[in-house]
């Protein structure tokens, strides 16, 4: 059983993640959105700190907060979106009921769904994943199923960014003849 | 080790991000709305990693480089419609609208 002072802090920053998201998308200007979000996204790097998964959660502020981010930003800017016009891009009052309704009931059945039992042949032992951790460290306890079971997976991945790269720029690009 | 709290907190954030998608219409922030339900599910794959080993972190590390992938394109797309239209207002880019 975690002690007090875990849950506290786990709570803590679940809020914070809540509270965060839900002003995220109720902001109107997209610069306020995209700092909240990276509020969101930091609390979220804190739970996987105390989840033990620290080097996803320093991936976490690394690639989400920092780059993902910032290339949201840099459009936002070099669209020159900062600043909204007197007409909010939110629904009208039936769309967001019917949205918020929606939303609900899918909450709903996540719920459900999540009481559901879990496979236990598949469970492994508290004290096995704190093994694997000390034995392995942060990092390789991840980099070990990654590069021996999950190995054409990553280079699939790596195609994958090339692809997104090359895709990027060619839709970037201003046509010569326009 | 709070599972199932850190279940539950996924499945509310997931909720809050189909919400901003069907709410809002600046196609930037329905983008950052994905964000955030992906980010959700990465919270639910390491709350399931600290139950069944630590695949599920490097499921983690996947999704986020789809959607850093993702990010670079659907932006490129954004501002390539941007060009066009003048606008990111979605209910402004109805071409295939009946």
């Amino acid at each position: 059983m975690p002690n007090f002072f875990y849950q506290v802090n786990f709570y803590l920053f679940g809020l914070i993640a809540i509270a965060s998201a839900l002003t995220f998308v109720t902001r109107k200007s997209p610069v306020a959105a995209a700092l909240w979000l990276v509020s969101t996204m930091f609390s979220l790097a804190a739970i996987y700190i105390m989840m033990d998964a620290h080097f996803v959660g320093a991936i976490q502020v690394l690639v989400y907060a920092g780059a993902i981010m910032v290339v949201f930003l840099f459009v936002v800017m070099l669209l020159n979106l900062g600043h909204p016009d007197e007409r909010s891009d939110v629904r009208g009052k039936w769309g967001r009921i019917a949205a918020g309704l929606l939303g609900l009931a899918l909450l709903a059945q996540i719920m459900t769904m999540a009481r559901s039992q879990f496979p236990p042949s598949l469970l492994q032992s508290e004290t096995a994943a704190v093994d694997n951790l000390r034995d392995l460290n942060a990092i390789g306890s991840v980099a070990k199923p990654l590069f021996t079971e999950h190995i054409l997976a990553f280079e699939l991945t790596s195609i994958l960014l090339l692809v997104a790269i090359v895709g990027a720029v060619v839709l970037g690009k201003r046509r010569a003849h326009a | 080790m709070m599972v199932a709290e850190a279940l539950a907190l996924s499945a509310v954030l997931f909720c809050i991000g189909v919400v901003g998608v069907l709410t809002r219409r600046n196609a930037i922030i329905i983008f950052m709305c994905v964000e955030l339900m992906l980010n959700a599910v990465n919270l639910s794959f390491v709350a399931f990693s600290r139950m069944y080993g630590a695949t599920g972190q490097v499921f983690v590390v996947f999704v986020m480089t789809v959607a850093a992938a993702e990010a670079a394109v659907g932006l490129a797309i954004i501002i390539s419609i941007f060009r066009h239209r003048q606008t990111v207002d979605l209910s402004n880019i109805n071409l295939l609208k009946g």
